[in-house]
């Protein structure tokens, strides 16, 4: 943006400029080593994959088959997993964005007696350890018999403290006070002031924290570790965690590290994918929330 | 086309007083459900101990005594203070250089970099940790692949001296984009009416870049460091992955976390874990205290 096609520059600024581009294109190698040797090793057969150089392709182009090995493996339950961890981040996300947008709106344009107690327990909350909260969730899911179902998963990632921060400073910004008086003079009540005059305008910053909060939640290895236990409820993560492991062991049987490969290959790209497709909305709101802090 | 469908509907008309109340419901309701209560449970577990002859007891604060003076506890403290010691300074460091020069516009493909180094956040740490755990390997991976064709004795990634670099670097390549991205967004809402990088040569735009733009995001890199702090003592998920590769270096009780779920999890102590979850959570909170302390004052 800031560059200038037309002027004349100095030697010393092209030169500045390879240097730092150069620079750049060094950690730029860095970040994509690990992604393209899960590329290459997802197109190998086991045999190439320790023996032929992991950071290039080999000359049996193996990639159908692995994904054949990865889809049929254990009765297709890699789809399983898959779905599973998509339904679990949608549901999660939609829940959680809704709250946090719900939330941060009271938070950005109302006074109310307890805000600021309230607040400062929202944030204090991500000082919280994970094992200080997914352990009692563990024996109170246990409790109601919701252990190994959808909802122990589900439920506690409804609570996304960061999305009403992020909501609050983003309804600050775009939302002004006389919108919402003009809805007033009207005689709308402060509900329909919400859903009718501002939800459009809330749009970008719903979208963020809703990508933020599916993020998390695909993500996520902790929580559905410990209230998971049978292999048709585990999201992804788990599923994955548990094939590594029986392969690094050598219990897997026939377990192979090049299915292991593809399954990361198959379970990063939906991510990446909308990451690039809506990178416009998670930028924009990752800047909204850089303002105020 | 929302404001339409509502016109025709009998109105509910909720007023200012308690307009608020009504919107912060169903937050606060999950909030109190799953954060809240497991808290007050988990403290109440904390204060009991579960023998198998006599059933459960109230013990007071026994399990917080016995876990004041756990070594297994303090050394997985230790290994984190020594590992944030490590991590944090690259990290963040290097986050901070990448969104300068970004933000200086003193690059080609600027949209490039940006993204390609925020990808490493979409990668959920299992796989990162995973495919790690591949270029690691010691049979097989490429960097001992490399280090066999140049003669060169292969790395152990694993070692006692190795382990906590070895995670440091996963764990930087993870975040380091995340926290770029932050700091980028934070530099271009600096607002640019004093003079634009593109009329300087490289050298004044670094001089600008630092001793203009960097001060202007101080807030926000304490922000990023706090963050770090609080995310460094909870690790758990990348030394428990690879835990099966490094068997001899990393063990039960390797980071507080990592205890907490073997008590709860392998030896059913629930109320022991429950009282080293809090312990830990009052390390967090005194590091992170520390920290705003030493930051107020550096800022004076």
């Amino acid at each position: 943006m800031g560059i200038v096609g037309n002027t004349v520059r100095s030697a010393r600024f092209r030169l500045s400029r390879w240097v730092l581009t150069a620079i750049l294109c060094i950690y730029l190698v860095y970040t994509l080593i690990p992604i393209f040797y899960v590329v290459t090793a997802s197109t190998k057969t086991n045999a190439d994959l320790f023996g032929t150089f992991g950071l290039w392709f080999s000359d049996d182009f193996h990639l159908r088959e692995n994904l054949v090995d990865l889809f049929t493996m254990q009765d297709g339950i890699f789809l399983r997993w898959l779905g599973n961890t998509f339904f679990y981040a949608l549901t999660s996300a939609i829940g959680a964005a809704f709250f946090a947008l719900l939330a941060g709106y009271a938070f950005a344009k109302y006074d109310f007696a307890g805000k600021r107690l309230l607040f400062a327990l929202v944030l204090g909350a991500v000082m919280i350890p994970q094992t200080a909260l997914v352990i009692p969730l563990y024996l109170l899911f246990s409790k109601v018999g919701l252990l190994n179902t959808p909802l122990a998963v589900i439920l506690p990632s409804l609570v996304f403290p960061p999305g009403v921060f992020l909501m609050r400073v983003y309804v600050e910004e775009a939302v002004s006070d006389e919108i919402i008086d003009a809805g007033r003079v009207d005689g709308a009540g402060e509900l329909h002031i919400l859903s009718g005059l501002t939800f459009r305008l809330l749009m970008p910053g719903f979208a963020t924290v809703f990508i933020l909060a599916f993020v998390a939640a695909w993500n996520n290895y902790f929580l559905p570790l410990v209230v998971m236990s049978t292999s048709d409820q585990f999201p992804v993560t788990v599923g994955l965690a548990i094939w590594y492991a029986s392969a690094t062991t050598g219990s897997g049987g026939n377990l192979l590290f090049t299915v292991v490969m593809a399954g990361s290959l198959v379970s990063i790209l939906p991510v990446i994918l909308a990451f690039l497709i809506m990178q416009r909305f998670w930028q924009g709101g990752l800047s909204a929330g850089s303002v105020k802090a | 086309m929302t404001r339409s469908l509502a016109g025709h509907r009998p109105r509910v008309i909720i007023g200012k007083k308690i307009a608020p109340y009504v919107l912060l419901l169903p937050f606060v309701l999950v909030f109190v459900a799953f954060l809240i209560v497991p808290m007050i449970y988990a403290f109440n577990l904390s204060l009991h101990k579960t023998a198998l002859v006599g059933g459960t007891r109230f013990v007071g604060f026994d399990n917080y005594a016995r876990a004041f003076v756990d070594p297994n506890f303090w050394s997985g403290v230790w290994l984190l203070v020594r590992f944030g010691l490590i991590q944090m300074p690259i990290m963040l460091s290097l986050a901070l250089a990448f969104a300068l020069i970004l933000d200086s516009g003193l690059v080609y493909a600027r949209g490039l970099f940006r993204i390609a180094f925020f990808l490493p956040y979409a990668v959920p740490a299992v796989i990162a940790t995973l495919m790690w755990g591949y270029l690691y390997g010691p049979a097989y991976g490429p960097i001992a692949q490399i280090a066999a064709f140049l003669s060169l004795p292969k790395p152990d990634f694993f070692s006692e001296n190795a382990i906590l670099g070895s995670i440091a670097n996963i764990t930087i390549w993870e975040y380091t984009g995340y926290n770029m991205i932050i700091y980028f967004a934070a530099l271009q809402a600096i607002p640019t009416d004093l003079e634009e990088a593109s009329k300087m040569d490289g050298a004044s735009a670094f001089t600008y870049a630092v001793r203009v733009k960097l001060p202007m995001i101080v807030p926000m890199i304490i922000v990023t460091i706090m963050f770090s702090i609080i995310g460094t003592l909870q690790l758990f998920s990348e030394p428990y992955l690879i835990t099966n590769l490094a068997r001899s270096v990393i063990n039960s009780h390797f980071t507080p976390n990592y205890y907490a779920y073997t008590l709860a999890f392998t030896a059913q102590q629930y109320n022991y874990s429950a009282a080293i979850s809090f312990v830990l959570g009052a390390v967090v909170a005194v590091f992170s205290y520390a920290f705003m302390l030493a930051s107020n004052r550096g800022a004076r």
